[in-house]
């Protein structure tokens, strides 16, 4: 077992990271108070290639390795939460086109959301429906070959800049997935603000008044819409989001490594105190144990292993548990200035607590993990039965 | 192809008791899918049969007991030889 990145891993990690220092940790203040991205550093992400980089390189992808993908959220993710959700949203709406869309859907949108040159966004909660995505109540009424949908979209990231909606209704009770355009008759988009944290994803409300979509836009089949279509997106969402509350976590931690080294209280650096050096301690052994969470998810979908389902689940859980634990420490070794805006741990400190609730509540998480864990369970004991049964025939 | 509904069959006990189930049964009529295991055949199927499944696999009638996984992936695997 080696446990190390590549050297082209490494490349890639450098490379992340410089761009994101240049270019995006001088905005990530103003990203969150004027709760919105500039047009120009998203336009600079699409010029890196950034958007729908995972995908290969034969439909327009950069062909990132599911490991280099996880470091390109964890270096965007240490500077600015907001705009990395933008990769999130975008990936997945990609993922659904290129996994479960028709030749013709592929054809008209894949090389276009591969190389960012539109935006996608993720359109399933709704006012009654976060969690339990069976619960949405918009509905696809099939007209000829015309969808026409009713409903309401809610708290949808990036909805206010995106160029097409993956967005999920209910045809005849049966779930299903359309790609809607933003510019689609009887769709209206309104943004929201004022959230806790991610200030700056430009969240919006999507209504649907007699919206029409051609039949066309069906990603999938009508009643594949959760069980597959959406849980193939939000699994390299779950991978995502892990690895961005990696990267809030790591952030907390070098924030308060300097802070700690800076600041005085009784006369002494804050880190000679000793329940300061406790709180660092633990940040320091959590945001490890993350790392690796999300290094065994990373490889075992990059080696396309069922068992990264359960893994992904663990790995977002976790991350994001200790990403808010990890903010929530931060602000306290900061004292006031914890609490102000001078520094970024209050903003940490909002965005962590977003990761606990957004692709999948911790509640949610709890229960899922539980199940997959006894699952795994009747699967070792079937293998060990079998291998006990073959040692008694060959012995 | 026994050998295929053997591998399903192991495959269906993680999730729920098998030793009743027959090879034609419905498993959707029985109510043992869910989205979760939905997503985990998919993945299992893909990896363990080595074929890619889209959007027109999209059919119960492909997943819905032993007998039909087990059709489907015959025709899958044979298509993949003959591409």
């Amino acid at each position: 077992m080696r446990i190390e990145l590549s050297p082209e891993q490494e490349r890639n990690q450098v490379e992340f990271r410089l761009f994101t220092k240049e270019h995006i940790a001088p905005h990530a203040t103003a990203h969150d108070t004027t709760q919105r991205v500039s047009a120009e550093l998203v336009k600079r992400l699409v010029a890196a290639r950034y958007l729908g980089s995972f995908l290969p390189k034969s439909v327009g992808g950069l062909g990132l390795d599911m490991i280099s993908y996880g470091l390109l959220h964890e270096e965007i993710g240490k500077a600015c939460s907001s705009l990395r959700c933008l990769l999130t949203v975008h990936d997945m709406v990609a993922l659904a086109v290129y996994k479960w869309g028709s030749d013709r859907l592929r054809a008209k949108w894949l090389s276009r959301l591969a190389r960012g040159e539109v935006l996608g966004a993720f359109a399933v909660s709704e006012p009654n429906a976060g969690s339990d995505v069976n619960g949405v109540e918009t509905t696809a009424v099939l007209s000829d070959q015309t969808y026409v949908l009713n409903g309401s979209k809610k708290w949808i990231t990036f909805g206010q800049i995106a160029d097409v909606y993956l967005l999920l209704a209910k045809s005849e009770g049966k779930a299903t997935t359309l790609l809607v355009e933003k510019d689609s008759p009887g769709l209206s988009v309104r943004p929201l603000k004022g959230m806790l944290g991610m200030r700056g994803s430009m969240l919006a409300e999507l209504v649907l008044e007699d919206c029409l979509v051609p039949r066309a836009n069906l990603v999938g089949r009508e009643g594949f819409g959760v069980s597959s279509v959406a849980f193939t997106a939000l699994g390299l969402g779950r991978y995502t989001i892990a690895w961005g509350s990696l990267a809030i976590a790591q952030a907390c931690l070098e924030a308060c490594l300097r802070y700690a080294s800076t600041h005085k209280q009784f006369g002494a650096p804050l880190r000679d105190h000793q329940l300061i050096q406790r709180m660092i301690s633990e940040m320091i052994a959590n945001t490890a144990a993350a790392r690796l969470l999300c290094y065994e998810a990373g490889y075992l979908k990059e080696t396309n292993d069922p068992r990264e389902i359960l893994q992904t689940f663990v790995a977002k859980y976790f991350a994001s548990t200790i990403a808010m634990k990890a903010a929530t420490d931060a602000v306290q070794i900061h004292g006031a200035n914890g609490c102000s805006s001078d520094y970024p741990v209050e903003r940490y400190f909002r965005d962590a607590k977003i990761m606990e609730i957004i692709e999948g509540s911790s509640q949610i998480q709890e229960i899922t993990i539980a199940k997959l864990g006894f699952q795994e369970h009747a699967r070792n004991v079937l293998e060990e039965e079998t291998l006990y049964r073959e040692n008694a025939v060959s012995a | 192809m026994d050998d295929t509904k053997g591998k399903i069959r192991t495959f269906f006990s993680r999730f729920f008791r098998t030793s009743e189930l027959k090879d034609a049964d419905d498993i959707f009529a029985l109510g043992f899918v869910n989205s979760l295991f939905a997503m985990q055949l998919v993945t299992w199927l893909e990896k363990e049969f080595l074929f890619t499944i889209n959007d027109e696999d999209l059919d119960i009638q492909n997943f819905n007991s032993i007998e039909a996984i087990s059709g489907f992936i015959g025709r899958k695997t044979s298509t993949a030889v003959e591409v």
